[in-house]
């Protein structure tokens, strides 16, 4: 049995309350935050909570690759989650659109609730989750199929009736990209180049204008020129999507996130904050350890 | 070491001692050895088909009986005692083989591709696979006669005026026997198609058909039209099964009108079993058809070879 059997709705919120230290450190600690600037300390105290975990822990067979993690990721914000490979961060934002169902040994336990609705719940269909929870992935994967095909693709299986050239000039402008393709919207999607290519998985996964957009490493197959485009981009979406993004690059995660949560290795999560008060002063003195480079 | 032991060191040319040369020519003559039996086969069929034909015999200093390449390669009667030897009755016969086997075996062996490929579990695969296997193993007359005995009474319940020797019975047989073909090679085509892709589809929110039909078979396609095409090429050149089921009677009709299906024929491969069994003279003119026939079915052969050569180059994806 699973913890998410046992434990209703409600009480689950009281458990997030009471047992995560980082909740509770917040509150204490609200005094060093004021130092922040005030476009960054609203977020993740005032906007709403769109996703939130509750003690998920995910085997790989006898692999304990997840343990207890619990947190609550805010709206319209970029949530990065940083930690050494192999710390259970790609893993967890797996868990967030059940992507981990596709691997036949991996087994979750826990609760993870989607604007209040566990996920989990044996009544959600993983299909119907995806299509509300986009995702792109580390390595730039467009389908065999032209430009404008790869952005439609979506609305196509989902059946949305829409103006499909409107939302592929609309989709390619938003993730950057219309300028370069324009002109050649009915060519192969694999003739890009790679950095074109993720910006248009990028431009694919926002054209169902999902809710949330998890990020599996977007920029690590990537030139330096492409990843800070990648890095605009994820500033922009942050203003209409909730963004939660996998990293193994720190100063990435500084620069686009508005909160940080850092894992190490167990699959633990260390510690889950405001970026700047991750970065400037952390609680743990592990994950100092880690940001300023003597572990991980 | 001194510089003269450097310099025999070093110049020892070990690339053309004994040994060496030795492997190398044994690797080359069993590389050689295919070839020169492929060109041997055709000389030879080109060379005794030439013979047959009233326009090229004098070149090959045959005297005799001859046939007109025209009457031969337009002519929809095949009588040997008549002497009438138009091929395209028995060209008739082997497309309605192949294209009745195609209509079996094209759509079933993808979807078993597909199931094998993208919905069984390890489990169902590792039962499914041998078996499919051992299908494409069992000897092809006893396809045979599981046409004779099994699918043309089975069919006559259905068509009641169906003959016993019936192409029907032989397409469906013959779509039997290259289903493993169609489903391993395409089956093949699929696994290769990179998990990325077919993760990007279940991140959209696509559905295991959504993933199966819209993007492993579209990037598989090229897997999938070669094994068409070998297969195919296989139904062409199928001979023990159609000898058996399909009847001995040449007789030009129409591959497209359905109503052809329920009549028997002769297919190509079946004529040349037929006249080799018979008592044809050896030399004599019905003798020489043998191999005018065999030239038709191997260009037939080559054609779709080069057509999947094509293909397979053509709709390739490189990811």
């Amino acid at each position: 049995m699973s913890q998410r059997d046992k434990a209703p709705e409600g009480e689950q919120q009281a458990m997030n309350g009471t047992e995560d230290p980082t909740n509770d450190e917040m509150l204490v600690e609200t005094d060093v935050s004021d130092g922040l600037s005030a476009s960054e300390s609203s977020v993740g105290r005032d906007a709403e909570t769109v996703i939130s975990s509750d003690n998920i822990n995910v085997w790989y067979g006898d692999d304990h690759a997840l343990t207890d993690i619990s947190m609550d990721i805010p709206e319209n914000s970029v949530t990065a989650m940083i930690g050494p490979s192999g710390c259970g961060k790609s893993t967890f934002l797996r868990c967030i659109n059940r992507m981990n169902d596709l691997i036949d040994v991996a087994r979750v336990e826990g609760g993870l609730t989607l604007r209040g609705k566990n996920v989990y719940d044996d009544d959600v269909d993983p299909v119907a989750l995806r299509r509300r929870v986009g995702m792109v992935f580390q390595k730039p994967n467009p389908f065999p199929k032209s430009i404008y095909e790869n952005v439609v693709y979506g609305l196509k299986i989902q059946g949305i009736d829409a103006d499909y050239d409107e939302v592929v000039e609309e989709s390619l402008k938003r993730a950057a990209l219309w300028d370069e393709v324009k002109d050649r919207l009915h060519e192969s999607g694999l003739d890009l180049s790679g950095g074109q290519q993720q910006r248009l998985c990028i431009a694919r996964a926002i054209a169902t204008d999902p809710e949330v957009l998890l990020m599996d490493e977007p920029a690590s197959a990537l030139d330096p020129v492409a990843t800070s485009q990648i890095e605009d981009l994820v500033e922009e979406l942050a203003e209409d999507y909730t963004v939660v993004i996998v990293t193994h690059n720190m100063q990435q995660a500084a620069r686009i996130s508005d909160k940080t949560a850092v894992f190490l290795t167990g699959g633990e999560l260390v510690e889950f904050n405001d970026t700047q008060k991750i970065f400037e002063n952390p609680e743990s003195q592990r994950v100092e350890d880690y940001i300023t480079g003597k572990f991980g | 070491m001194s510089t003269d032991d450097l310099e025999t060191d070093l110049t020892r040319n070990t690339e053309n001692s004994p040994r060496e040369l030795l492997t190398r020519s044994f690797f080359f003559l069993c590389a050689a050895l295919s070839v020169v039996t492929t060109l041997s086969i055709v000389g030879l069929l080109i060379t005794e088909a030439s013979k047959f034909f009233t326009l090229t015999a004098p070149l090959m200093g045959v005297a005799g009986e001859t046939a007109s390449i025209v009457d031969f390669l337009t002519g929809t009667t095949w009588q040997i005692h008549s002497q009438e030897f138009g091929v395209l009755a028995l060209v008739s016969a082997t497309l309605m083989v192949t294209i009745g086997s195609a209509v079996i075996a094209l759509p079933l062996g993808v979807a078993t591709a597909i199931y094998l490929s993208e919905y069984a579990s390890a489990q169902a695969r590792s039962i499914l696979k041998p078996a499919l296997e051992i299908l494409a193993g069992v000897p092809t007359v006893v396809y045979g006669f599981f046409a004779l005995i099994y699918i043309t009474p089975a069919l006559e319940v259905v068509f009641p005026g169906i003959g016993t020797f019936n192409m029907l019975s032989a397409s469906i047989v013959v779509g039997i026997m290259i289903i493993p073909m169609v489903a391993s090679i395409s089956e093949d085509a699929m696994s290769a198609v990179p998990d990325e892709l077919r993760q990007a589809g279940y991140g959209m929110g696509a559905t295991k058909f959504d993933v199966s039909t819209g993007i492993v078979v579209p990037a598989a396609l090229s897997g999938i039209f070669s094994s068409f095409i070998l297969a195919l090429s296989r139904a062409i050149g199928e001979t023990m099964a159609v000898t058996v089921a399909a009847g001995a009677q040449a007789k030009f009709l129409n591959p497209l009108n359905p109503a052809s299906y329920l009549e028997g024929a002769l297919p190509m491969t079946a004529a040349m079993v037929q006249l080799l069994t018979g008592d044809i003279t050896g030399g004599g003119l019905a003798y020489r058809s043998l191999f005018a026939i065999g030239l038709v079915l191997f260009v037939i052969t080559l054609i779709m070879n080069v057509i999947s050569d094509y293909v397979s180059r053509r709709y390739r994806e490189a990811y």
